[in-house]
């Protein structure tokens, strides 16, 4: 894979095709856990770790297994299988051999298996045949597009916390004009790409 | 009776179900629960990723909804018929499994016999599968109740994730692309509406629009007559989708 793919891989993932605000993927987390800036960046961290590791798994699991199996069909089952797994393992990995980076990711661990940016990023990978490198560079990317949707939407969130608005609009609906007004604005990056 | 009395004085959502006079009151409670008090996008903010990426047309939004109402009856029955079986310490597993089996069948029939709307639905069809919704009902209803009142609830759940899900599909369709069901009405069109953003958007004022007239009664009279409102907003809702 060149170097322009590549940038070309982590403009679309990031910016132009962001998971959260252009293919709504991952929106329960965006919405749940962005009250504040630092639970935000924790939540990015460990789905940027997560989102990497499932798609390598992912597409292992999919070229030696389910492609000479025939069982293609079986995708959906598989990835959600594997995914949920690999959370678990990554969450006592962590546990046994990295506290500190456990007790900072901990709760969030969980949490992620249920996220559909990690299975949409693997169903993705498959439906447009991406390689290995690519798949897993797919994955961070993306991840790194979720963190820095969830980062901007936190930030902006805490500063609206004693803003007055009309009382039906206070609680979820305000979240959902916010996060509206930033998509707004990533829908500037549409199109981008790398002319080469 | 002071049984009743004392769950009137408590909470209105309690006390709007219970005078129900049917023979049995919990099938009114869990249909009423599932279209309206507990509706899983306008009050239980749940199953937000497939309710704004497929809402730009009333046709994505009715398929999805039907598609999720079907797992969502399939998954119900059979974690409800497997809730003594399934050990406790990996229930979720389980669940994930049997839904992602059902979410399987869905996305082959739908493959096979509408080709069109699985095309248009894409990648969301498969992620029926991590869809709150479904998981969340399994959890916290179909886990602890008998099958018939789990695929009741499944059944009126599904039913009013698509209600809700259609509302939001006609309002981005006709603003949008100024068309219902890809039928020319409006020469208009606000493309932001149909716009990634304009999901975020519609839904978010559709759910100001619910809690106003959720908020709007207890001001006006006491507790009693709260239950007006609700319904009148749904049912308003209703004939719109």
């Amino acid at each position: 894979m060149s170097l322009t793919e590549l940038i070309s891989l982590a403009l679309a993932a990031i910016l132009a095709e962001n998971f959260v605000l252009v293919k709504f993927l991952g929106i329960c987390p965006f919405l749940g856990v962005s009250k504040k800036t630092d639970t935000a960046i924790g939540m990015g961290l460990a789905v940027v770790f997560v989102m990497g590791l499932s798609s390598m798994v992912t597409w292992l699991v999919n070229e030696f297994l389910l492609l000479p199996l025939g069982l293609e069909y079986m995708q959906t089952v598989a990835f959600i299988l594997v995914i949920a797994a690999l959370v678990q393992f990554v969450e006592l990995f962590l546990k046994r051999f990295v506290p500190a980076l456990y007790t900072a990711l901990g709760i969030y661990l969980p949490l992620i298996t249920t996220n559909c940016a990690v299975l949409g990023a693997a169903l993705l990978n498959v439906q447009n045949e991406r390689s290995f490198l690519a798949s897993t560079a797919f994955g961070v990317f993306s991840g790194l597009g979720f963190t820095l949707a969830i980062v901007l939407f936190a930030s902006v969130r805490e500063r609206l916390e004693y803003a007055k608005f009309p009382k039906c609009f206070q609680g979820f609906p305000q979240a959902l004009i916010t996060a509206g007004l930033i998509a707004m604005a990533f829908l500037g990056f549409s199109g981008l790409q790398v002319v080469w | 009776m002071a049984e009743l009395k004392n769950k009137t004085a408590q909470t209105e959502a309690t006390a709007e179900v219970k005078p129900a006079r049917k023979s049995d009151p919990r099938i009114k409670e869990i249909i009423l629960n599932g279209l309206i008090f507990q509706n899983p996008i306008l009050v239980l903010f749940l199953g937000m990723c497939s309710t704004l990426a497929v809402s730009t047309s009333l046709t994505n939004a009715l398929g999805m909804g039907l598609s999720t109402t079907i797992v969502l009856i399939c998954s119900n029955v059979v974690i409800s018929l497997l809730r003594k079986a399934i050990p406790k310490e990996v229930r979720i597993a389980c669940y994930v499994v049997i839904i992602a089996g059902f979410v399987t069948i869905v996305e082959l029939c739908l493959k096979a016999f509408l080709p069109a709307l699985s095309e248009s639905l894409g990648i969301f069809i498969p992620l029926i599968v991590v869809n709150c919704i479904i998981l969340g009902r399994a959890e916290a209803f179909a886990s602890k109740e008998t099958p018939g009142y789990a695929a009741l609830d499944g059944l009126s759940m599904g039913l009013g994730f698509t209600a809700a899900l259609s509302i939001m599909g006609f309002i981005r369709e006709l603003l949008g692309a100024g068309s219902i069901l890809g039928h020319e009405i409006l020469p208009v069109k606000a493309t932001l509406i149909a716009a990634p953003c304009g999901g975020f958007l519609v839904l978010g004022t559709l759910v100001a629009v619910v809690q106003y007239f959720r908020a709007k009664p207890p001001k006006a009279k006491k507790a009693e007559p709260v239950e007006a409102a609700p319904v009148e907003a749904a049912v308003k809702g209703g004939d719109e989708a």
